[in-house]
């Protein structure tokens, strides 16, 4: 088996593997490099729970062969600072947690790009990240309250 | 009190059975039956694959009896020479390579002579398609209650009415997983599942080991819903048998496909009912009958058929009843406890049966409700005599006057009068839910906990009740530092191990909180005692006691007990199944609101109240989080959640074709909770967990009707079913 | 699994030629790897990698067109205002592929060739009657989408053939509109997609999931070009039948989808048609 070099940024940090071209970015962040925060859910790109950033834009890191990010910068739920996360934990935003890794990268990144609800609602832009525990409320309570957009009614 | 392990959660920390880190092991994949029924006469092995680099098992490296258990023993760990449904376990192979593992399991032909399958358990079986009993029937049940076919006889309207439920496939984020290792002489198993104790009692019967030669632990669990109820003792047998005979460790997660296909699901059922009333909507009799799709193998069929017909009758006074219920035998990949385990299937078709009374009598639903919901001093259909002190008028109250029913129900009729193309509806349901195991199913089960004094003053609570999402860590916390007047840094919940934590339950049955919780209060409470304190004493005065008691017995162990205790003046009678079947139920009335494109008959839940009376809110953002997520799993149900089966096994096994409720699919869910404390129940709590399912399909298709003016009778209701009513 | 990496166009079409055997480009993986692990028959393929052809990446505006690049996903398009402004169909199709993670990788290009009877963004292409441009090392080749299909996954692309750009002519538009049918938003794969354009340039019709490809009706089209009068949706069907062939499938069926079409369609054409 012929392996590729990849050389990418990874978490702020250079990082070059040698690996089987076939390896996905999923594979490659959980067990090769241990970094178990990304989560599998389904493995076709519907359930959003393996999100990282590739340049900025959240991904589904089970559809991205990691010999395509050389070059490219990734980040994965182990860069996101625990202080952003108070209104996720506030508003219960987590319940089982398979889905929250995910769930967070995306969040995290609706919250960055406030100029997107011009044109977007927060469940839209959220609907590639599925959760069967929450029923969603607590998580786009969540998103709102990390926009600033105040407490939600009760 | 914020969830405990929230912040692990949220930044990716917490650790599933796949995130463990593990060294020298090997994946396990499992090799199926391609056929619905049939007697096995080869297994071939593919010739492209070198098989001495694989550890294989089959049935014959089982110790013990192919047996898993559970109600009964007719399931096998791997199947020997029939196999009773699609995909059921033949052989499982282990390779350190999870790719080779796969390739390999592809490799396996798995060769099958059929026979005559039983696939749709609503039609008698032919001689020939008999596999349990005389008759297919797993399991049958009755409730009566007075004399219904004379009431029925005599009533001045009578209204039937069938109702179908599909079944819903769990869709817990994180997949089923086991890892499986040898420690000396124990096996240790550690995975993904709601009840240790379970696992450990199926390890112990099909290995022949004793408890001091296994153990079970809990790892973090990406969430359940009954699930991980009992489908985890097969996984961690599984896996077992392979670390056994590979003398390594062996992992053995599924992928999504194999997960949906292969695992349990929830009973599909039908039930019919015909309703004997008064001219002005008083229900004189019930006439019910209800028949659950078992699959292949008993598992709880027998228990979700109780729950089913208990609840079937509705939160109303009634003085004849009779609920005939069976649990049907079929080649199905076999079904199994699912939030709500039998009781959303009937009371949705009591509450859909209730709107199609309401429209035979010319009457208001929400009238008929009012009329009969039942009142204290009022009996069950099993006899119960409620006397509980909740107003469940008022909870409809609530329910109607936040979701503003009247004034949308005349909007409505406005809009759908100047609209092309949709149209709105309002529909409610109202419920109920009996919490704990039935009857005397908690006496049977004999819950232990434990709460261990530590020598720095801390306590520990050692019970086998999981963390799945639903906040037992953090209720648990809140449980035990209430009652000795600690803070929550002050309690660790100890991991559920079962080396080192007593039996307490399994984690179903919306028992948590109310029934384990209450023990752990006992336990402090015993704790207390053996320092020499009574319940006066609180906070640092008992941590000091526990301090010195471990600096004046150095090598002890300072233990509070608790064991399940019935609460007093409960009786059941588990022969003409009457009597007490809960010691308290929660109470809830739902409000959807609804619009369908009629263009493609897609509908949209545009608001949805949730009303229920569930004792005391220990945790109101957690409470809040359990009523949402089942309200939305409930929308899921009722309109886009359908298994398509083929010689019973489910052929849309992807997300992409099983479709589950993103973000954009509900609105907001507005929940409200009304307390009226249960004195056997944690801090007055009742069970929760549950009874959000129960409600949410009714009212939709309550909503549906009044919308379109049809009456559809089955969930799920896609585009097309409600497109074939409409035409 | 053996890979080739090019660095240029050019690169990439020396591979495609023929030397390294039969090639599969792969650009942002959203079909290719989709329950990957299980596919194992597919590891023994030959790809060419194009997600690092930088030229490939940017959509372009000129005075006659839009050009989207050959990499030019729908998270691009979503992000360009004058593509809201001009093309509103290509956004709405865009924005109702899946989701974020989805449209940030999928491209426009990958789709077309992918060729699914239910593909996202070609009804919306071909309702703008877009050209996919081909190259290859025999030169470039322009074919109009909406001739693209030839039937089920078969369409005029050679194995050596490489989309590099989509082009949209500008136009202005007296009718637009767009529908993905389903039974949940955001969802990946439509029941019934229909996308409808009126222009100098006539009617056009187009219908996804409905047939073995995604087609313009042209009896349809007939209809509204000589300004038929319905009365109702039922009045489509004899036209739905000359043109699209639903089935029943794992996700819909047949007779859902006719009704469904005549009905969206009826309703969405009722105003500018003037019909009841």
């Amino acid at each position: 088996m012929s392996t590729v070099q990849v050389v990418f940024t990874l978490n702020g940090a250079a990082v070059s593997l040698d690996l089987d071209p076939a390896e996905r970015l999923l594979d490659t962040l959980r067990y090769r490099l241990g970094l178990t925060g990304t989560k599998e859910g389904c493995g076709e790109g519907e359930c959003g729970a393996c999100t990282v950033y590739l340049d900025g834009l959240p991904v589904n890191s089970c559809l991205v062969p990691t010999y395509q990010v050389r070059g490219a910068r990734v980040e994965s739920v182990e860069a996101i600072a625990a202080e952003r996360l108070g209104p996720f934990l506030a508003q219960g935003a987590t319940q089982c947690g398979a889905c929250t890794p995910g769930v967070v990268m995306t969040a995290l990144w609706i919250g960055a790009h406030p100029e997107l609800l011009e044109t977007h609602t927060i469940r839209e832009l959220m609907a590639g990240n599925l959760c069967r525990c929450t029923g969603y409320d607590g998580i786009v309570d969540a998103v709102n309250t990390a926009l600033g957009h105040g407490e939600p009614p009760v | 009190m914020q969830r405990r392990e929230g912040l692990a959660k949220l930044t990716g920390r917490e650790r599933y059975v796949d995130d463990l880190p593990l060294e020298n092991f090997l994946w396990g994949m499992t090799v199926r039956s391609p056929a619905p029924r049939g007697r096995i006469t080869a297994v071939r092995f593919g010739k492209d694959v070198d098989w001495s680099e694989f550890v294989i098992v089959d049935h014959r490296d089982i110790p013990g009896p192919n047996e898993i258990l559970l109600i009964e023993r007719d399931q096998p760990v791997l199947a020997a020479s029939h196999v009773r449904h699609v995909h059921e376990a033949v052989l499982l192979v282990a390779h350190t390579s999870r790719e080779m593992a796969r390739r390999a399991a592809q490799a396996v032909e798995i060769v099958v002579v059929p026979e005559p399958a039983a696939l749709d358990f609503r039609v008698a079986p032919r001689p020939e398609q008999i596999q349990y009993g005389a008759d297919n029937v797993l399991k049958r049940l009755k409730i009566e209650k007075g004399d219904v076919e004379r009431a029925l006889a005599h009533a001045p309207v009578v209204v039937e009415g069938a109702y179908e439920t599909g079944a819903q496939e769990h869709v817990y984020l994180e997949t089923q997983g086991m890892i499986a290792w040898l420690e000396e002489d124990v096996l240790v198993v550690k995975g993904s599942m709601q009840c240790p104790y379970y696992v450990l009692n199926a390890l112990q019967h099909a290995l022949r080991r004793d408890e001091r030669r296994v153990r079970v632990i809990q790892a973090p669990t990406g969430g359940g819903f009954g699930g991980k109820e009992e489908y985890p003792s097969t996984i961690a047998l599984h896996a077992a048998l392979l670390a056994l005979k590979a003398r390594r460790p062996v992992k053995l997660v599924y992928d999504r496909s194999e997960d949906m296909a292969a695992t349990t699901k929830r009973h599909p059922a039908l039930v019919r009912h015909r309703t004997g009333l008064t001219e002005d909507g008083r229900l004189l009799a019930q006439d019910i009958e209800v028949i659950l799709d078992g699959g292949a193998y008993v598992t709880l069929s027998p228990v979700v058929l109780s729950r089913g017909i208990i609840h079937a009758a509705g939160p109303y006074a009634c003085d004849h009843v009779r609920i005939a219920g069976r649990a049907m035998f079929s080649n199905a990949v076999p079904f199994g406890a699912f939030r709500g385990f039998g009781a959303p299937q009937t009371l949705f078709a009591c509450e859909r049966h209730m709107d199609v009374i309401a429209r035979t009598l010319r009457m208001d639903p929400v009238e008929l409700r009012r009329k009969n919901l039942i009142r204290d001093g009022q009996r069950t259909a099993t006899g119960q005599v409620i006397q509980d002190g909740t107003d469940r008028v008022a909870v409809l109250e609530r329910a109607l006057a936040l979701s503003t029913f009247e004034e949308k129900r005349r909007a409505h009729t406005a809009f759908n009068a100047a609209q092309r193309s949709k149209r709105r509806g309002i529909g409610l349901a109202t419920f109920y839910h009996g919490a704990g195991f039935t009857g005397g199913g908690e006496v049977h089960l004999n819950s232990r906990l434990r709460v261990a004094g530590l020598p720095d003053g801390r306590i520990e609570v050692l019970s086998a009740n999981i963390e799945m999402g639903q906040g037992t860590l953090t209720v648990f916390t809140q449980i035990a530092a209430e009652r000795l007047g600690v803070t929550p840094d002050d309690v660790v919940i100890g991991e559920p191990d079962t080396a080192r934590v007593p039996n307490s339950g399994p984690t179903v049955a919306s028992r948590t909180t109310m029934v384990v919780g209450h023990l752990i209060e006992r336990a402090v409470d015993d704790l207390r005692t053996r320092v020499g304190l009574d319940d006066r004493a609180r906070g640092s005065v008992v941590k000091d006691a526990i301090a010195h008691w471990y600096a004046a017995h150095p090598g002890g162990r300072l233990v509070g007990e608790a064991v399940y205790e019935a609460p007093p003046g409960i009786s059941w009678d588990e022969q003409r199944y009457q009597g007490d079947a809960y010691g308290a139920f929660a109470w809830a009335a739902y409000v959807a609101e609804v619009e369908v494109d009629l263009r493609t008959c897609a509908t949209r839940v545009i608001d949805f109240v949730a009303v229920q009376e569930v004792g005391k809110v220990i945790n109101p953002t957690l409470a809040r989080g359990q009523v949402q997520g089942g309200v939305v799993q409930g929308v899921g149900w009722a309109l886009m959640e359908e298994c398509k089966f083929k010689d019973g096994a489910m052929v849309n096994n992807q997300l992409t074709n099983y479709l589950i409720p993103t973000s954009d699919d509900v609105p907001p869910i507005r929940v409200a909770f009304v307390e009226n404390p249960y004195p056997h129940g944690a801090q007055g709590a009742k069970g929760l967990g549950e009874l959000p399912i129960d409600g949410p399909a009714p009212a939709i298709l309550n909503a549906v009707a009044a919308a379109t003016g049809t009456e559809p009778r089955a969930i799920p209701l896609t585009p097309e079913r409600l497109m074939d009513l409409t035409r | 699994m053996k890979l080739l990496l090019p660095e240029t166009v050019r690169d990439a079409l020396a591979h495609m030629a023929g030397r390294d055997g039969v090639t599969t480009p792969i650009a942002g993986g959203t079909d290719l790897l989709v329950h990957w692990p299980v596919r194992l028959g597919e590891r023994d393929r030959t790809y060419v990698d194009l997600w690092q052809l930088q030229e490939l990446k940017p959509l372009r505006w000129t005075a006659d067109a839009l050009i989207l690049g050959g990499l030019t996903t729908y998270w691009d398009v979503i992000r360009d205002r004058r593509a809201g402004d001009e093309f509103p169909l290509l956004v709405a199709a865009a924005r109702q592929v899946g989701a974020i993670q989805i449209q940030a990788r999928g491209t426009w290009a990958g789709n077309i060739v992918n060729a699914s009877p239910a593909a996202d963004g070609v009804p919306a292409l071909m309702a703008y009657g877009a050209v996919v441009v081909l190259e290859s090392q025999r030169g470039t080749e322009e074919v109009p989408l909406d001739g693209f299909y030839t039937g089920y996954k078969d369409m005029r692309r050679r194995p050596d053939q490489l989309i590099v750009a989509v082009r949209i002519p500008r136009r202005r538009y007296s009718y637009q509109t767009f529908a993905k049918v389903g039974s949940r938003r955001a969802q990946s794969i439509a029941k019934v997609g229909l996308a409808v354009t009126q222009s100098d340039d006539g009617w056009r019709v187009v219908a996804a999931s409905m047939a073995p490809t995604i087609r313009r009706c042209p009896a349809i089209e007939r209809l509204l070009q000589q300004g038929a009068v319905l009365r109702d949706s039922d009045d489509l069907l004899p036209a739905i039948a000359r043109d699209v062939s639903p089935i029943d499938d794992v996700r819909s069926t047949a007779e859902y989808r006719r009704r469904v079409m005549a009905r969206v369609l009826y309703d969405e054409l009722r105003e500018t048609c003037g019909w009841r």
